[in-house]
């Protein structure tokens, strides 16, 4: 055991001072980055008092949001549970920006800032930097100058349209925010605000002048061959690049009846949109890396004498409060805790590469024994996603020890089935069944715009490919459709479509308000 | 090194403008549940906190969302203890929990949140469907009564008002500070003298001591009769004042007739006109009592409940109900004690010959116990124009136009619409001169 010598100790008490917190961020620091390797953004850490949080929270987390009543209605969601003590304020937020900015609460103790700081600067702020998805998808140097533009912006068109106006196109937007992700192609990069106020000029100005797109004039005096027609549509259906499954980007393109500004808020609701993309992917490995880093330098800490044992236990305490997973029958059971089975996944990858069972040289030849964790876990935190990395990693040893099984839930049956369990032949069919869960494209309704009637009515056309016969929840379809026809300005029309079959398993469309 | 930025002292509020933006988007359904609410609770307990569940219209943000209750599903779950592959297990009736995350302020939470709006909110949003100006002090003077009330010491006094402890207190205080002997002091003189008197041969010094022990005893005895044990200094009395006070209790009677021709919507006035008279009456008073007598051809006190809610139906005798009401008044409520007010809601339906019979009633008997009388004819819309102030109406208007004239402290008007009704009330309550009752 380490001697210790009690003047090594980065704080003593619960009490926290500027002093102490840059003195503890630099002890950290050095763990982080010199002892794990870990590569980050630079880091601004910002001190906010409680209300601040619930208000960050209420606005999805962004340091700058624009105004919008649904904020409200989630602020006074968030307090309302706070105060009634049925949920607790996160400790900690975090922005993945360019320098990433953490959020400390004022009331937390002096341990707890310092497990924040481990947990939110050095454990997201590696994953936000390093991770594939984030590189590819986010442009953590650019938000929060967009945001920036965002909120002048909307503040700016309500001025000049009336907050009604620009409420009414929020609510449609924010309706189809789900559906205003680029899924498989590469949103373009977010540019500084003067080239976005650039573009946006030109647009309106390409807006002023001509769309071939939509003329309606017959072309000569004389009538035209419907052929002719026909085949002028199809290529025009060319160019809107059908099928196509970003609503929001869809209907900012071409939508004929909005006005330029109101593009501009489609486009500022779907980059919000996109920029949150990659997090809904990664729950599980974002916070399973900040656990496991947290967890990682407390301990350091600990051991090099730096951190008192009341500190210690203090946060082993939240810790475990943290990791906690009750199981499918208890009461507090309310699905897979990410945090629980990240931090388990890589503490088990950690042990597989240093002490592997002959189990795991079975399921894992390319890690097992290879006697670097750390870098295993680098390589992993960079080039997966929830459900790549469960396939890849989870272990018949977790799963036995969550006590994993797998249940298939037919609607039509009165009871559920169990498929398969932790045993032998139950290993891979849970792992790869937890990895589905984990895929978004189960629980987001697959929706793509298939066709615009050019030569009619103008209705926009939808598809919903249904997968394994999950509809979506009527009322709500409804509600939403009437959201994109208010958008698109002419009827909408949505299909059911079963994958498997290709049977058409529903119709509905907007009614004609 | 990081930036450390001290952000506590930014403005707090930043997202209170969405929350202006969320109730005033919520706000006209938090009015039609609080009607909702009026119209299903007691009256007693309009003004209490409410928890107003968040109104779905208006806002709620829609998606499209998978439902729950269609297609294969696959869940992962952990803690088995005791299922092997194969088994069945009965559904949970809410939907077993999925690995996927949701967006934050979405789920199922929402359906169990509630708006707790206070008492103030409620009444705001209560008055304001019935376009009330602003809340102005409705002024109706009620007698105040005195009673006597302690309030400190006196030095003079009747001896039946003697304060034991505190004249006790004062005595005790002068003997001490003027060195009165005590008894013990002067008892242990006493014992010491006569145990030196029963001693059969004295020695010289005993003797000088018996001497001087006699001396102290009679300087003892000389001091403690100088220095009363209780002086008329000491004495204090029990000092009362009268003081005003509201009264302390008022009952109020609901007399409504449910005869077929009162349907929903004339009940619903009905109970909002009583709420409102609820209202104002609990401001003054620390107790009230809520009667409710209802009446076809006959008339029967009734809990809330029936009244408002039953059905019954059959001819329409109005004197049953102030005789029902006569008799409860001598039966519980002697108007010596309570303050009496009553509320008839009606619609001005009744038997032939029986209105004169309910002026006689009022003007010789009621008046004489009630604080105050209104009735109120809930008339149809489309009659509100037609009979706005004339004087002629029903049969039941016309007889009590008599008494509305010879009592003051009767008052009558019609009403056909809910925001008819706060300035219906402003007029029955506020012109209301102090009345002189006379028992």
């Amino acid at each position: 055991m380490a001697k210790r010598p009690p003047s090594s100790l980065l704080f003593s008490g619960s009490e926290w001072n500027f002093a102490t917190l840059s003195r503890a961020y630099e002890a950290i620091e050095e763990i982080a980055i010199g002892e794990m390797g870990l590569d980050v953004y630079p880091n601004q850490i910002e001190i906010i008092s409680s209300e601040q949080m619930l208000d960050a929270y209420s606005s999805i987390g962004m340091p700058l949001m624009y105004q919008h009543w649904s904020f409200g209605k989630r602020f006074v969601f968030e307090s309302h549970f706070y105060r009634k003590g049925r949920r607790g304020l996160a400790y900690e937020l975090v922005i993945n920006s360019n320098p990433c900015i953490t959020y400390l609460m004022e009331e937390n103790t002096m341990p707890m800032q310092a497990l924040v700081t481990a947990h939110a600067a050095f454990g997201h702020n590696h994953f936000f930097k390093n991770n594939y998805l984030f590189r590819q998808w986010t442009d953590a140097g650019a938000i929060l100058g967009y945001m920036d533009f965002a909120k002048k912006y909307i503040a700016r068109c309500e001025e000049r349209h009336g907050i009604a106006a620009v409420e009414e196109i929020l609510d449609s937007a924010h309706a189809l925010m789900d559906q205003g992700v680029f899924h498989y192609r590469r949103p373009p990069r977010l540019s500084p605000a003067k080239v976005t106020e650039r573009t946006r000029e030109r647009l309106e100005y390409e807006e002023q002048t001509y769309s071939d797109l939509w003329r309606t004039l017959p072309t000569t005096a004389g009538s035209v061959g419907i052929e002719e027609a026909e085949k002028e549509a199809q290529e025009r259906k060319k160019v809107l690049n059908l099928p196509e499954e970003n609503l929001l980007y869809f209907l900012e393109k071409h939508s004929l009846i909005l006005e330029p500004w109101q593009r501009e808020i489609l486009r500022i609701v779907r980059v919000i949109a996109q920029y949150f993309y990659p997090q809904g992917q990664t729950k599980v490995m974002n916070e399973g890396c900040a656990t496991f880093v947290h967890y990682t330098i407390i301990n350091r800490l600990f051991d090099q004498g730096r951190m008192s044992e009341g500190a210690m236990l203090e946060l082993l305490a939240s810790h475990a409060n943290v990791v906690f997973q009750p199981g499918f029958d208890d009461p507090r059971f309310s699905g897979i805790n990410p945090y629980a089975l990240g931090f388990a996944m890589m503490q088990d990858i950690e042990r597989i590469c240093m002490t592997p069972t002959a189990e795991d040289k079975d399921w894992f030849p390319d890690i097992a024994g290879n006697g670097d964790g750390m870098g295993t876990l680098i390589d992993a935190w960079e080039n997966h996603r929830d459900e790549s990395f469960v396939l890849q990693y989870l272990s018949p040893a977790l799963i036995r020890k969550f006590r994993l099984f797998h249940l298939s839930d037919l609607a039509t049956n009165r009871f559920c089935e169990v498929a398969s369990i932790h045993d032998e032949r139950g290993y891979s069919a849970v792992r790869a069944a937890l990895a589905r869960n984990y895929d978004p494209s189960t629980h987001r309704p697959d929706i793509q715009v298939v066709d615009v009637d050019l030569l009619g009515d103008r209705q926009l056309r939808l598809r919903h490919r249904i997968r394994n016969g999950v509809l979506l929840d009527e009322a709500e379809r409804d509600r939403t459709l009437a959201h994109i026809r208010r958008l698109w300005g002419y009827g909408v029309s949505l299909a059911g479509v079963d994958t498997a079959t290709d049977r058409v398993l529903y119709e509905c469309s907007s009614a004609q308000a | 090194m990081p930036n450390f930025i001290d952000r506590r002292l930014n403005p707090k509020d930043r997202s209170l403008g969405n929350r202006q933006r969320f109730l005033k988007r919520v706000h006209d359904e938090l009015k039609r549940s609080i009607r909702d609410q009026v119209r299903s609770d007691k009256i007693a307990d309009v003004d209490t906190a409410h928890g107003v569940p968040v109104p779905k219209r208006g806002a709620d943000e829609p998606s499209f969302r998978n439902a729950s209750n269609s297609g294969e599903r696959h869940h992962v779950l952990p803690g088995n203890e005791s299922f092997s592959a194969g088994d069945r297990i009965g559904k949970p009736d809410a939907g077993g929990g999925q690995g996927g995350g949701r967006g934050p302020g979405r789920g199922e939470g929402d359906d169990d949140f509630l708006f707790i709006l206070s008492r103030d909110e409620v009444l705001d949003l209560f008055f304001e469907d019935l376009e009330l100006p602003d809340m102005v002090k409705l002024n109706l003077k009620e007698t105040v009564t005195y009673k006597p009330r302690r309030v400190g010491f006196t030095t003079a006094g009747t001896p039946s008002n003697i304060n034991v402890g505190r004249t006790m207190r004062n005595s005790f205080g002068r003997r001490i500070a003027l060195h009165r002997p005590s008894t013990k002091e002067y008892q242990a003189v006493a014992d010491e003298i006569a145990a030196l008197e029963n001693e059969p041969t004295p020695s010289q010094p005993q003797r000088r001591r018996l001497t001087a022990l006699r001396e102290e005893l009679e300087a003892l005895e000389r001091r403690r009769k100088r220095i009363a044990y209780v002086d008329p200094v000491d004495v204090r009395f029990n000092r009362f004042e009268r003081q005003p006070l509201p009264n302390a209790c008022a009952v109020m009677f609901c007399l409504m007739d449910v005869s077929a021709s009162m349907g929903e919507r004339e009940k619903d006035l009905a109970k909002r006109f009583f709420v409102l008279l609820h209202l104002f009456l609990k401001r003054r008073y620390e107790r009230i009592d809520i009667v409710f007598i209802r009446h076809t051809d006959e008339a029967h006190e009734v809990d809330e409940e029936t009244f408002f809610f039953s059905k019954q139906s059959g001819g329409t005798v109005v004197s049953t109900a102030l005789e029902e009401m006569q008799r409860i008044i001598l039966d519980r409520y002697p108007s010596n004690v309570w303050n009496i007010y009553a509320a008839q809601a009606s619609d001005g339906d009744n038997a032939t010959g029986d209105s004169e019979r309910c002026a006689a009633l009022l003007r010789d008997d009621l008046m004489k116990l009630c604080q105050y009388y209104a009735y109120v004819e809930i008339i149809d819309e489309r009659e509100s124009e037609i009979f706005g102030a004339t004087d002629n109406g029903t049969s039941l208007w016309r007889a009590y136009r008599k008494v509305d004239g010879a009592v003051p402290n009767f008052q009558m008007t019609r009403i056909a619409r809910p925001a008819d009704i706060y300035p219906v009330f402003r007029k029955l309550f506020a012109r209301h001169k102090a009345v002189q009752l006379s028992w």
